[in-house]
């Protein structure tokens, strides 16, 4: 399977997700880079974490309009799969492959540590290799990764199972939603509607590995290569 | 054709969280503003732009701010001011 990882300007996190495909999942992956329109066959898109173009003007709103996005999104259209992380959901979420919006941490911190999520649905192209309800250690690093959108949207959202992972087990109880960002009801990852768009705030990309204290992400990647190579 | 300078307001929706705005709120009422009550941080941007005449100028501009400037999911724009300039 390949794996097409797009580097905008400004992206920081393409080296670690073409180590978790090449490295820990043992697939194939090439980076694609901005300016150019080809996605070169790749089976699955993955938008990768960093600053793109500065985060100038909202985080996400520039890299959006790079001309690999329109390849991108009608990838995606047809069905393809795309893994969009932190500023890769952000870039999502402008582009509207994604609904509703991330803002600035309601603590206004940058938040940088090891956080659980809780898997809510496995029922997706993203998460068919984990355990319902399982908890998963994912670090997250960012400062804008509050989710936001209307109630409509967020009852969308829950009612068709689309919310893949929550935040839980701050200092409270270990099943309680808690949010290091402010997320509207705890939320880390979502899919779209036809579930082909994964968005996470989390880098699984960075939990391949137990040496280097998780390797709960690798899960997300497996669950694609079951899925799509079959 | 004329240029024409576009003042653009950019400010978070009312009824989302600010907490950019709520802190600096906070931080004028310790400064002693005891009447402020509510603060919204947003963005001003200033577009020049050519355009026929005023009315064509502040209607691309609207486009503008719905395609690319303002995040229609969480903020509301406002044109502040459209006025002639020397080019």
């Amino acid at each position: 399977m390949k794996f097409g990882i797009v580097t905008f300007p400004g992206s920081n996190c393409d080296y670690d997700a073409f180590h978790a495909v090449t490295e820990a999942l043992g697939e194939h992956a090439v980076y694609l880079w901005h300016k150019d329109h080809d996605l070169q066959g790749c089976d699955v898109i993955v938008l990768p974490g960093g600053f793109s173009y500065g985060d100038y003007l909202r985080a996400g709103a520039i890299a959006r309009f790079s001309p690999v996005m329109r390849d991108v999104i009608a990838h995606a259209n047809r069905g393809g799969p795309v893994l969009a992380i932190c500023n890769g959901f952000q870039i999502a979420c402008e582009a509207g492959l994604l609904r509703g919006a991330l803002l600035r941490n309601a603590s206004l911190k940058f938040v940088s540590e090891l956080v659980q999520l809780r898997v809510e649905t496995t029922e997706t192209l993203f998460s068919n290799r984990y355990e319902n309800g399982a908890i998963l250690r994912i670090p997250i690093a960012h400062g804008d990764g509050r989710y936001t959108a209307d109630d409509e949207t967020l009852d969308r959202l829950e009612g068709e199972g689309q919310v893949v992972f929550r935040y839980v087990g701050g200092p409270g109880d270990a099943d309680e939603w808690w949010s290091p960002n402010g997320s509207m009801h705890a939320i880390a990852g979502i899919v779209n509607d036809a579930g082909n768009v994964l968005g996470m705030m989390p880098h699984p990309e960075r939990a391949v590995d137990s040496l280097l204290g998780s390797a709960d992400g690798l899960g997300i990647f497996e669950s694609m290569l079951a899925r799509v190579a079959a | 054709m004329t240029r024409f300078r576009v003042a653009i307001h950019i400010t978070p929706r009312r009824g989302i969280l600010d907490p950019q705005g709520k802190t600096v709120a906070e931080a004028l009422q310790t400064l002693g503003f005891g009447a402020v009550r509510d603060v919204h941080v947003g963005r001003h941007v200033v577009v020049e732009l050519e355009a026929r005449d005023k009315a064509s100028a502040e209607s691309s501009t609207r486009d503008m701010c719905e395609r690319l400037l303002a995040n229609p999911v969480t903020e509301d724009f406002e044109i502040a001011g459209v006025e002639a300039i020397a080019a």
